[in-house]
């Protein structure tokens, strides 16, 4: 048995007063892609955002339980947050370049972790943007504000820029639900790839992508896990009568 | 008798929209009489002394027998006290703004705010006299040769009085910066500073610079402090440790001494006016066309 990248057990979860999380226990196994779906607010991006803690931002969060990463509590006091991000990369719902040009974009990345060589910077912006398979639409226009571009290509930019910084795992929240079906497919395409050298977990509204995409899956649903198995045996088999009717479409 | 009701109501009608609109539009009315009496009598002053003399003669000496009317001296002036002031408030007011806006707590934002808004209430006299007899022999201490009246002591004061004005719309314009961008910076591993400096700060940039310029016009338009504490010797130079005179000090000068209305002496206020008027309204534009295209950007 495969260690698991990331080992969850008992993990709760609130904004202020609002019980968002109940009782999660869940293993995520590396180099797969894991599915997490289930309706609007049932918890899924809650939960992934707690795996990188991007929502300690959020001022009224609060969590019970435990998020291991290899074996390591990533709550624990003596984690380094800024390390933890590093290897564990997020892309976002809605695109989220900033406001610097294509070439910039990737660069301040590596230069946050203190990469300064001006050629290893360019080899990795050319090579991260050839894996999010973006490098042949912008490689005439590296020096272009990064907004200029299509919803599509600022995400695959987004995903570039992830890459980068070489992470074990990339976490995917939502991340075609605000593109068109041809950069989706781009994505998935994508997502696809990357499998071979990253461990992927994607929340994800829609059920054909879950399906295609992934090779586990755990439906959510009111906060709660309902059932988490490899992909095919959810969407074929499902145990519980709440999967069954949600990914037939009865409910959600 | 139905009738005639209506046409009563409708009067009543007439009579308040009318009043509702002298009302909003009296502050225009009284600008455009403003710039008008400005723009009269700063003809009747260039009719004597033409632009190029007041533009490029290099002393400013209407009081005088020998008389020049050079604005440089007193250009000088103003733009040596605005540019220690935007030097003094621009750093501690950005500084202030990425706290307030980046690290501080809630608590302490909605705390410090108000603090920040009650620093702009100090009336500008009580900025002056603390200029004048706190700033001054402080920097006495530190530079023997400094004058009684000089243009350091007042830039500072006056920088201390626009911090607020900085920190707050600067504050704004980087709390506006979406959510989302802060989390791009946090989730490939920036630390906060990182974020704060190389992500939100260049996306909120023209807010900033739309504080900046606010700040700058502010600044030129800023008389009682100068007039107390820089003195009132309009001097083509760049040393802040000797008295200057700025354009605002000039007319407070010439509004509240013995030259008689009507004469060339008396017209020069109203062309510094006129020059003053200009420039800060070039800059309020300018800052305003700035603030604009900030808004477009994230909405």
């Amino acid at each position: 048995m495969v260690n698991p990248t990331f080992r969850i057990t008992g993990l709760d979860a609130f904004y202020g007063n609002k019980h968002v999380l109940k009782n999660i226990n869940i293993d995520i196994l590396p180099n797969a892609v894991t599915a997490l779906i289930g309706p609007s607010g049932c918890g899924k991006s809650t939960f992934i955002r707690s795996l990188n803690r991007i929502n300690d931002l959020i001022l009224t969060f609060r969590r019970e339980g435990k998020v291991c990463y290899h074996n390591q509590d990533i709550y624990a006091k003596d984690v380094d947050v800024v390390e933890l991000r590093r290897r564990v990369g997020m892309v976002f719902q809605k695109p989220n370049p900033f406001p610097k040009s294509i070439y910039d974009n990737i660069a301040y990345c590596l230069k946050v972790h203190g990469i300064k060589d001006k050629d290893k910077i360019d080899a990795t912006v050319e090579s991260s943007l050839k894996k999010a398979a973006l490098w042949d639409e912008v490689k005439n226009s590296l020096r272009q504000n990064a907004l200029t571009l299509s919803g599509g290509q600022q995400q695959r930019l987004c995903i570039a820029r992830t890459l980068a910084v070489e992470p074990e795992v990339i976490l995917f929240d939502e991340p075609c639900s605000s593109l068109d079906p041809i950069s989706t497919a781009k994505i998935e395409e994508l997502i696809h790839q990357l499998k071979q050298s990253y461990t992927l977990i994607i929340v994800t509204h829609n059920m054909q992508q879950a399906a295609r995409v992934s090779d586990f899956a755990g439906f959510f649903l009111l906060g709660e896990l309902i059932e988490f198995d490899k992909t095919d045996k959810i969407f074929t088999a499902p145990k519980d009568k709440r999967t069954e009717d949600y990914i037939t479409g009865r409910f959600g | 008798m139905i009738k005639k009701k209506r046409k009563l109501l409708n009067l009543k009608e007439t009579v308040i929209e009318s009043l509702l609109f002298l009302c909003s539009f009296f502050s225009i009315f009284v600008t455009a009489g403003i710039v008008l009496v400005l723009l009269v009598e700063s003809w009747g002053f260039f009719k004597e002394v033409s632009i190029l003399n007041f533009l490029t003669d290099r002393q400013w000496t209407p009081l005088f027998i020998n008389k020049h009317f050079g604005i440089l001296p007193l250009l000088c002036g103003t733009f040596l006290t605005t540019f220690i002031a935007v030097l003094t408030a621009i750093p501690i007011g950005l500084i202030s703004a990425i706290y307030l806006s980046e690290y501080a707590s809630l608590r302490v934002r909605n705390t410090v705010k108000p603090f920040l808004e009650i620093l702009a209430a100090v009336p500008t006299v009580v900025y002056g006299y603390f200029a004048l007899l706190f700033i001054t022999p402080l920097l006495r201490q530190v530079i023997p040769g400094i004058s009684g009246f000089n243009a350091l002591s007042s830039g500072i004061v006056m920088g201390i009085m626009i911090i607020p004005l900085v920190a707050s719309l600067s504050e704004d314009a980087m709390h506006a910066v979406p959510m989302n961008l802060r989390e791009g910076a946090y989730a490939v591993g920036s630390s906060r500073m990182q974020s704060a400096l190389h992500v939100v700060f260049p996306a909120a940039l023209s807010g900033i610079t739309a504080a900046f310029i606010l700040a700058v016009s502010r600044a030129i338009g800023e008389t009682m402090i100068v007039a107390i504490a820089a003195g009132q010797q309009p001097k083509l130079t760049l040393n802040p440790l000797v008295p200057i005179e700025t354009i605002t000090a000039y007319i407070v000068q010439i509004s509240l001494g013995d030259t008689p209305h009507g004469t060339l002496e008396y017209r020069t206020i109203f062309a510094c006016g006129m020059t003053l008027f200009l420039l800060t309204f070039v800059l309020n534009i300018f800052s305003f066309k700035l603030k604009r295209r900030f808004q477009e950007v994230y909405e």
